[in-house]
């Protein structure tokens, strides 16, 4: 018998809201099962089960804010399965005290605003309404203002059949016309988003000792393999430059393996797995997230590559995997080929550190006292000098050059 | 029969891109000055017509897409070979 906790979803989450449950009692689940939805102000997450057994009783109903660490429902082998599930209620959980007690700094930093927890379902408290992510997606494509839509469960999330109710039914004609702007969504507060990261970095500067190394990269062996490797596959198998960067930090980690895992409390916890979390962009100024590509060390290019396009997708949709938010062991933030020559990223706690890498641009490059011109790519590294100081950082960084000299390696 | 082509070619890029202003694209101008994209959705714009014309698209061709005009010329030319 084991309770499921509301995860947490990043460093800067202090509470979700529940969306949706995917499951009720009595349904069997395996570890890994996708159980529920839950809104962040980032983004809405699908949440993964951690344990295998049966879902005896949903604690916390839709619609409703809680917590980081409060108990959603509890899962066990079956014996105590109750239908019931608790109608939305206004009384804060216990479990507030806790939250806002275990972070009286980052109370006291940020502007007195009800930024989270709200206990009262219906949310307007916070300015939010839950909103499905299928529904979300279908007001996006249809232009429907979800402002405008009661859900038509009274204190519960709005769901696809608000919208089709509210957009008229019928099915979108293909398009004769561009349409003039597909709707933003509604409902995801960017304040509140700004807020959280802005929690999350200003903690990472107060709590980390950083200390920052840059190296110049020299690319063109790298961008030449791509290019004689993309000519050969059809448009759906090609790789971009961000899956060789990606491979290169995640091998580098097994030669300075203090580059990867966590300090907590000020003790750092190793990790054999190596998870690198990719910074991507939510665009119109809707910030940042970072989330896994689970076990990048082991996998191809060609996996890479398909892991990194459908999170990014599901990222732009506002839908990930809570295991993505949670476990990346090290953050790589690249910033392509119309970004400037480099980036000292922020340290994502409870991480050690993060790479960053600059635009390829072409540089002067002198080699054997001869100069030539060369793609160059501008790495920094940004690390917790609580765990590692520059000499390991150093050899980590001269490590992801030597392995980017060799990319059919890294395939 | 060119607005009709670009007309699809502006929806492909707005499912790569959405909740971007697609009316006010000015042609000639490359469109990542224009909107808020990166070499992923390059990527899958250019699959996007791949899948949507049925043309081949070398990498090589890549920068030939990077204007709306561009794109138009390209599709046109290789949807009728000369």
């Amino acid at each position: 018998m084991a309770e499921f906790l509301m995860p947490s979803l990043g460093p800067e989450m202090e509470s979700g809201t529940l969306v949706e449950w995917l499951v009720k009692p009595g349904d069997q689940v395996k570890k890994g099962d996708i159980v529920a939805i839950v809104d962040t102000e980032k983004a809405s997450i699908d949440v993964e089960v951690f344990e295998s057994g049966v879902i005896e009783k949903i604690l916390i109903p839709v619609g409703q804010n809680v917590p980081v660490g409060t108990p959603l429902a509890i899962i066990g082998n079956g014996s105590g399965v109750t239908k019931t599930v608790p109608a939305p209620e206004a009384a804060p959980q216990p479990a507030t005290e806790t939250a806002e007690e275990r972070k009286p700094e980052a109370r006291a930093q940020t502007p007195p605003e009800p930024a989270a927890p709200t206990p009262a379902p219906s949310a307007p408290a916070s300015g939010r309404i839950a909103v499905s992510p299928a529904a979300r997606k279908l007001a996006e494509e249809r232009g429907v203002d979800l402002s405008t839509i009661t859900p038509s469960a009274p204190g519960g999330a709005i769901h696809l059949a608000d919208v089709e109710k509210a957009a008229g039914g019928a099915a979108p004609a293909p398009p004769t016309k561009a349409p003039a702007k597909l709707a933003q969504p509604a409902g995801r507060d960017l304040a509140s988003m700004r807020r959280a990261i802005a929690a999350a970095m200003s903690r990472s500067k107060r709590e980390i000792p950083h200390y920052y190394l840059g190296h110049q990269v020299n690319f063109a062996a790298a961008q030449a393999w791509l290019a004689r490797t993309n000519a050969e596959r059809p448009i759906t198998e090609r790789l971009l430059p961000a899956t060789l960067l990606l491979k290169a930090v995640a091998l580098a980690v097994r030669e300075v393996p203090e580059m990867n895992g966590f300090c907590i409390d000020g003790k750092y916890q190793a990790s054999d797995a190596v998870h690198v979390g990719m910074a991507i962009s939510l665009r119109r100024g809707g910030g940042l997230v970072a989330p896994a590509i689970h076990d990048t060390d082991k996998k191809s290019l060609a996996e890479i590559m398909k892991d990194l396009q459908d999170l990014v997708a599901r990222v732009r949709a506002g839908r990930m995997r809570s295991s993505e938010m949670s476990d990346p062991t090290i953050t790589l933030t690249a910033l392509g080929e119309r970004g400037v020559d480099s980036v000292f990223g922020v340290i994502y706690p409870p991480q050690v550190s993060i790479v960053g890498f600059g635009a390829a641009r072409e540089r002067p490059w002198a080699s054997g006292g001869m100069l030539g011109v060369a793609p160059v790519i501008d790495a920094s590294l940004s690390a917790d000098h609580r765990v590692s100081d520059g000499h390991r950082g150093a050899l980590f960084l001269a490590t992801i050059d030597r392995l980017l000299q060799e990319p059919e390696q890294l395939a | 029969m060119s607005d009709e082509l670009k007309q699809k070619i502006l929806h492909i890029l707005g499912t790569v891109a959405p909740g971007t202003e697609l009316d006010d694209l000015e042609g000639d101008v490359d469109l990542r000055e224009q909107i808020d994209i990166d070499s992923m959705d390059i990527l899958n714009f250019a699959i996007g017509l791949n899948r949507e014309f049925g043309i081949e698209i070398p990498e090589a061709d890549y920068p030939k897409l990077v204007t709306l005009d561009g794109c138009v010329e390209y599709v046109s030319a290789k949807r009728n070979p000369a």
